[in-house]
C-alpha cells in the first residue's frame, strides 16, 4: 500500500466506534503497517454522537486529529444520517473520490436526491450491512455491532486480514491491560459476561465478522437519475 | 513497592533497549511515570486528562508510586503538590484547560517557591462556550508564570519530555517547576507507536538537598514569605528582595537551556531550514505542518520546518538566526490569540514577514490544506 487510507467511523455512544477503531488499528499494525487511531466525542454518554478515526499507511503518518478527508466512512447507526447525530454534515462531508461508504441498516436509507447526486459525482461506492441484526443473531448481543461493521469492511476492502482481526480481538478482550473509560470498561464487562470464556467471545465475534463480510451489499447510485437505487448483487 | 533498578538518567534516555508498543498518549504518560521514581501523585479529573491520572492511580495500586490521592479540586491539588514538593519528595500531577485556569494562582507560586514539580497539561478549550476539545489557549496564560514549558508533538515526545522534565526541574541551578504540554485528544487519545524503556529500570530518586533554597525553613524564603511576607513591609530592602527573587526565577529558567540542549537535543528541531518559506510551530500544529509540507513538495513548492520544543525558555536566538534568510514565516496554531506568533514576532528581525496563522480553535482539527494554502500564497 503506497497511499494513506483514512477511515472515519461515525456512530452513537455505546456502539463501540472507539473499540472498533482500536481493534482495526491493532490488526493493521500486526500486519506490519503503520496506523494511528483516535476518537472524538463530546459529553461521554450513550446515544450521543461519537466518532473515531483510523489512518493506515505503509509509511509514517504525521497528520492528527479528525479525519477530514476520508477514503472510507463507516456509519454505525442510521440515526447518524437520519437524525444528524454526526460531527460532520452531511455525513459524507470530505469523502474522497471513489470513496467507500458502509452503512449499518437493514434497508437502504431514504437519502435525499441532493446527497445521492453528490455521492454519484464522487463515484462513491455505497454499501449497506444489517450489522446490528447480524450481531444480535450470531453473537446474541447488539454489542457486537462494531465487530459486524469491521466484518463489512473486510468484505468490501480486504484492508486487513481476518486472521489479524482475530488476533487483535483476542488481545483487546484477552486480559492485556489497556486503557478504557469507565463506561467502556462497563460495556466490556457486559460483553464478557455474555460468554463463558474469552476464546468463546473471540470465536463468536469472528463468526460475526465472517457473516457480515458476506452480508454487505453494494447499492449502485445511478448518476443521471440519482434518487432511485438499484441493487447490484 | 515494586523493585526497579535505579539507573543513570542518561542510560534511561539514550542507551536502554527500547520496546515499541502501540499505545495512546495517556498510556505513554503512564509508562513515563512508571519509570520516573515518583513518590507522590495527586489527581483531579478533567477531560482530556482524566485517563492519564487514572492510570497513575493504577501505578499506585501496582506499587510504582508511593502515595496517591484525589484532591478536592485543581486549586487544592496544585497546593497539595507544592506542599509535598517542599516536604522533599518527587511529585507529579496533571490537568488541562479549565482545570489549569482553576488552579492558576498556584503556578507562579510554585515557581516562586522553587519547587521542582512536574505537571502535565493536556490542553483543551477553556469555557465558554463549552468545549472539551483540543485548543492551546491555556499556554498563553502560562507563559509568564515562571515555569519551564515543553510542548509535545506526539505520544513519544510526551513520554520522553516527562522523564527528562524531572531531571531538568531538579538540577540545583534550575530547580523550578516544569510543565509538559500535550494537545488533548490529538496526543492523549491517539494510539500510535511509542518506544519505551524496560519496566525494570527507573530514574534515581529526588535528592531534596539539590534544592538551592532551604526545605521548609521558617526563617528563610520561600516559607518566610508566608509568615512574614514582603508585602507587609514598605521599604527599599523588601522591594529589592522581591525584585531580585523574581529575576532569580527567570535566571533559573535561562540556566535550564544547557540542560534542555543536553537532554532534548535543543530547544528546536529543524528540517530543510534553508528553505525560503519556513513554518514554525509547536505541539500537534507541527504534525499538520509536516503533512502540509509533504503536499507542497508534490506541487514542487519548497518549505522548511522549525519545531519548537521548549516554549519557556523560548528559543530567541535560534529563531532569530533561522529566520534571517527566510522570505516568509508561517505560524500555524491551535488557538485564537496566536500567542506563539507573538513570541516569534518579538524576536524575528523583520517581523513583517511573519504570517500569523492559519489558526483553528475551539477543538477544530487544522486541515493541512490550510497551511498548504499559505505556503502557496507565500510562494507567489
Amino acid at each position: 500500500m503506497n497511499r494513506k487510507i483514512s477511515i472515519r467511523m461515525s456512530g452513537l455512544g455505546g456502539q463501540g466506534v472507539v473499540t472498533a477503531a482500536h481493534i482495526l488499528g491493532v490488526a493493521t499494525t500486526l500486519e506490519g503497517l503503520v496506523s494511528t487511531v483516535n476518537p472524538f466525542f463530546g459529553a461521554e454518554k450513550r446515544l450521543a454522537p461519537a466518532e473515531s478515526y483510523v489512518r493506515i499507511s505503509s509509511s509514517q503518518i504525521d497528520e492528527r486529529g479528525e479525519v477530514l478527508y476520508p477514503n472510507i466512512i463507516m456509519i454505525f447507526h442510521p440515526h447518524v444520517i437520519t437524525l444528524g447525530k454526526c460531527y460532520t454534515m452531511p455525513f459524507f462531508d470530505g469523502l474522497q473520490p471513489e470513496g467507500i461508504l458502509i452503512i449499518n441498516s437493514e434497508q437502504p436509507l431514504d437519502l435525499s436526491k441532493e446527497d445521492l447526486t453528490k455521492l454519484g459525482q464522487l463515484n462513491a461506492r455505497l454499501f449497506y450491512l444489517p450489522a446490528t441484526q447480524i450481531a444480535t443473531q450470531v453473537a446474541e448481543t447488539e454489542l457486537s455491532t462494531n465487530i459486524a461493521m469491521l466484518g463489512g469492511l473486510v468484505g468490501v476492502t480486504r484492508l486487513v486480514s481476518v486472521e489479524a482481526i482475530r488476533e487483535s480481538l483476542a488481545e483487546r478482550f484477552g486480559g492485556r491491560k489497556f486503557l478504557a473509560s469507565a463506561t467502556t470498561a462497563a460495556l466490556d464487562d457486559v460483553l464478557k459476561s455474555k460468554f463463558a470464556q474469552v476464546t468463546q467471545l473471540v470465536d463468536r465475534n469472528m463468526e460475526v465478522v465472517h457473516k457480515a463480510s458476506e452480508a454487505v451489499q453494494e447499492y449502485f447510485i445511478k448518476k443521471k437519475e440519482a434518487g432511485s437505487l438499484c441493487m447490484l448483487r | 513497592m515494586i523493585e526497579q533498578k535505579i539507573v543513570e538518567p542518561e542510560y534511561l534516555f539514550f542507551q536502554a533497549d527500547r520496546e515499541e508498543v502501540f499505545i495512546t498518549g495517556s498510556e505513554a504518560l503512564k509508562e513515563a511515570i512508571k519509570r520516573a521514581n515518583v513518590d507522590m501523585a495527586i489527581s483531579y479529573p478533567i477531560t482530556p486528562q482524566s485517563e492519564s491520572m487514572h492510570l497513575v492511580g493504577d501505578l499506585y495500586v501496582e506499587g510504582y508510586v508511593r502515595e496517591y490521592f484525589r484532591g478536592e479540586n485543581e486549586f487544592a491539588v496544585m497546593s497539595a503538590v507544592a506542599g509535598a514538593s517542599m516536604g522533599g519528595v518527587r511529585v507529579f500531577t496533571a490537568t488541562g484547560g479549565p482545570g489549569t485556569l482553576r488552579a492558576f494562582e498556584i503556578f507562579p507560586a510554585w515557581a516562586g517557591a522553587r519547587v521542582p514539580v512536574v505537571c502535565a497539561f493536556m490542553t483543551r478549550g477553556v469555557n465558554s462556550p463549552l468545549s472539551i476539545q483540543p485548543d492551546t489557549i491555556e499556554m498563553a496564560f502560562m507563559l509568564h508564570t515562571g515555569i519551564v514549558m515543553f510542548h509535545a508533538e506526539t505520544a513519544q515526545d510526551l513520554y520522553d519530555m516527562l522523564l527528562k522534565a524531572f531531571v531538568i526541574a531538579e538540577k540545583p541551578d534550575v530547580h523550578i517547576p516544569v510543565g509538559v504540554f500535550a494537545d488533548g485528544f490529538f496526543v492523549t487519545h491517539t494510539r500510535e507507536k511509542v518506544k519505551i524503556d524496560p519496566a525494570e529500570i527507573k530514574l534515581p530518586p529526588y535528592n531534596p538537598y539539590s534544592s538551592p533554597v532551604p526545605v521548609m525553613d521558617m526563617e528563610n524564603v520561600p516559607v518566610r514569605h508566608m509568615r512574614d511576607p514582603f508585602v507587609m513591609k514598605s521599604n527599599f530592602i523588601s522591594y529589592a528582595a522581591h525584585a531580585s527573587w523574581q529575576q532569580e526565577i527567570l535566571a533559573a529558567a535561562e540556566r535550564a537551556r544547557k540542560h534542555i540542549h543536553k537532554y532534548l537535543g535543543g530547544l528546536v528541531e529543524t528540517e530543510n531550514e534553508e528553505a525560503e518559506i519556513l513554518i514554525i510551530a509547536s505541539g500537534t500544529a507541527v504534525s499538520q505542518s509536516r503533512e502540509a509540507i509533504a503536499l507542497a513538495c508534490q506541487e514542487g513548492l519548497n518549505a522548511g520546518l522549525v519545531k519548537i520544543k521548549s516554549i519557556r525558555p523560548f528559543p530567541e536566538e535560534e529563531i532569530r538566526k533561522l529566520t534571517q534568510k527566510a522570505k516568509a514565516v508561517i505560524v500555524p496554531e491551535f488557538n485564537r490569540v496566536g500567542w506563539l506568533c507573538k513570541e516569534i514576532k518579538s524576536v524575528v528581525e523583520d517581523n513583517t514577514k511573519v504570517v500569523g496563522g492559519p489558526r483553528v480553535f475551539g477543538g477544530m482539527t487544522m486541515p493541512p490544506h490550510l497551511i498548504l494554502a499559505e505556503i502557496r500564497r507565500c510562494s507567489q
